[in-house]
């Protein structure tokens, strides 16, 4: 049973025991608007918490995506290479940007529910 | 590098008078040249690709609209501009450039003459517009070098929108008639749905179209006119961008500033043949050394390898890794689906299928000089 888990950078988190899913929220892709590029780590690469993992860029700009736990990714999202619109048509599902095994499950404490996550958005 | 004057001079952000309308139609407003302006409604990229088949209606209030008037006006602005002022027709009109001493550009404008019935109540005067973000140092700057007996008078009270697309002459013509009879380049006084209006039949997309000048007070009775015709949706700000990159159509602030000459800029149509040849142009002889030996830098278009944009500010390198020029624009050309750029690049590799090394934030990108437009313009010229 998975549980989903919220940043303040607008990330997303997907945790089932020590495997995750992250990707960007609604919110956050509503934000950029129309994506057309979107570059993901490689399996292997060790993301930290807070730092730069992704690169998510729309018809405007460049943004780059955070990892919102440390860990090692066991897989990038081939599927946005292809088609980046994904992060707009399918933010929370298809277009998650990669899987990691995480180094440090307490990190998790610090995140949002998606209730917290909501009403941080109201605030914005 | 666009850190201008004019961002300390305009400490309030100012609300345009369409701007409770965008509003209401879903704009998101973002904040340009000190005001709060839409930069897109349903999306950059839906709204892009609607101008390029159907019509799209742009707010350009922000923009300068200025009109000068007075014995010699045509000859006082000769003396500014490298235009052939004294030759334009009644209605005609020219693109030109605001030339500073040394022959760097200050801006990018239109200007037109008007007829002996003018709507400014400018007889024999000329009707300029100028860029938003430029537009109080444009002023400041004609006011101080033209003669006293010329009046220069800042139309505030009018705003700007641009009707752009194929199909544009057909929803404007069924609202004024006539309007489909002028051609690129040349202007009117049309009605429109009651409205007493200033047409061109120009614009800064590529396509065919019409910039509207409208009273204040009438823009929202305008708007929604045209608006409910069936071409035509409201575009933000971001689509005209992607929209005039991809027409190969240079940006003030991006792509121009005063460190650019018009022939490094690649707009020596700018300089009208007898200007050239009589000059009294701020900066004629640099500008025309640089005509005969050929620019340093030049401005061209490219196509970047790969999907990820490279975008303003990305350093051109040479072989040995040097930086040799900069990308002034750059983003996702929506009509091609590919990434363009406009960049100035050392002359001898200005030639289209020359390979251009560019360096974004460490990362090393490929781009291809293809030859601009990238996307064919379209514009409604005289005897097509």
């Amino acid at each position: 049973m998975a549980i989903v888990y919220f940043s303040k950078d607008h990330e997303w988190i997907s945790v089932d025991g020590t495997a995750a899913t992250v990707g960007i929220t609604d919110y956050a892709q509503a934000q950029l608007g129309d994506i057309v590029f979107a570059e993901v780590p490689a399996a292997g690469t060790q993301v930290e918490k807070g730092k730069e993992a992704a690169v998510v860029e729309s018809v405007k700009a460049a943004s780059d995506v955070y990892a919102p736990v440390s860990g090692e990714v066991t897989e990038g999202n081939a599927a946005l290479t292809e088609d980046p619109s994904l992060v707009n048509t399918a933010p929370e599902s298809e277009g998650w940007f990669f899987k990691l095994t995480l180094s440090d499950p307490s990190e998790l404490e610090g995140l949002m529910d998606e209730a917290a996550y909501k009403a941080f958005v109201d605030t914005l | 590098m666009t850190d201008t004057a004019t961002e300390d001079f305009v400490e309030t952000v100012e609300a345009l008078p369409l701007d409770a309308w965008h509003r209401a139609k879903g704009g998101r407003m973002v904040e340009f040249a000190g005001y709060h302006m839409p930069i897109q409604y349903e999306g950059i990229m839906a709204e892009h690709l609607w101008t390029r088949e159907h019509a799209g209606l742009f707010d350009v209030s922000h923009m300068g609209q200025l009109v000068f008037t007075g014995e010699g006006v045509a000859e006082a602005l000769e003396t500014l501009l490298p235009a052939d002022i004294k030759g334009l027709g009644e209605g005609r009109q020219r693109y030109s450039l605001l030339l500073a001493d040394n022959g760097g550009i200050l801006d990018d404008l239109m200007v037109t003459r008007l007829p002996a019935a003018s709507p400014f109540d400018a007889e024999g005067g000329y009707y300029m517009v100028v860029n938003g973000a430029t537009k109080w140092d444009d002023i400041a700057h004609l006011r101080e070098h033209l003669e006293d007996d010329i009046t220069l008078s800042h139309l505030y009270e009018q705003a700007l929108l641009a009707l752009q697309g194929p199909e544009a002459v057909t929803a404007l013509a069924r609202l004024a008639p006539g309007v489909e009879a002028l051609t690129f380049m040349t202007a009117g006084a049309f009605t429109i749905a009651g409205i007493d209006c200033w047409v061109s039949r120009s614009g800064y997309t590529g396509e065919d179209g019409f910039e509207i000048s409208v009273p204040a007070e009438d823009v929202e009775r305008l708007a929604d006119a045209l608006c409910a015709e069936p071409e035509v949706k409201p575009i933000g700000l971001g689509a005209r961008d992607s929209l005039r990159l991809e027409a190969g159509l240079p940006l003030y602030g991006h792509d121009l500033d005063p460190e650019t000459t018009p022939v490094a800029a690649d707009l020596g149509f700018a300089l009208s043949k007898r200007r050239r040849e009589e000059g009294g142009f701020p900066g004629h002889d640099r500008i025309m050394l640089e005509r005969e030996n050929g620019p340093i830098l030049k401005r061209v278009m490219l196509v970047v390898e790969g999907r990820q944009p490279v975008r303003e500010g990305a350093a051109v390198l040479d072989g040995e890794g040097s930086e040799v020029g900069r990308v002034t624009s750059g983003g996702h050309s929506p009509s091609l689906g590919k990434a363009i750029a406009m960049a100035y690049v050392p002359a001898a590799s200005a030639t289209p299928g020359t390979s251009i090394t560019l360096n974004q934030r460490g990362k090393i990108f490929t781009g291809i000089v293809t030859p601009m437009p990238l996307v064919p313009h379209r514009y409604h010229r005289k005897g097509a």
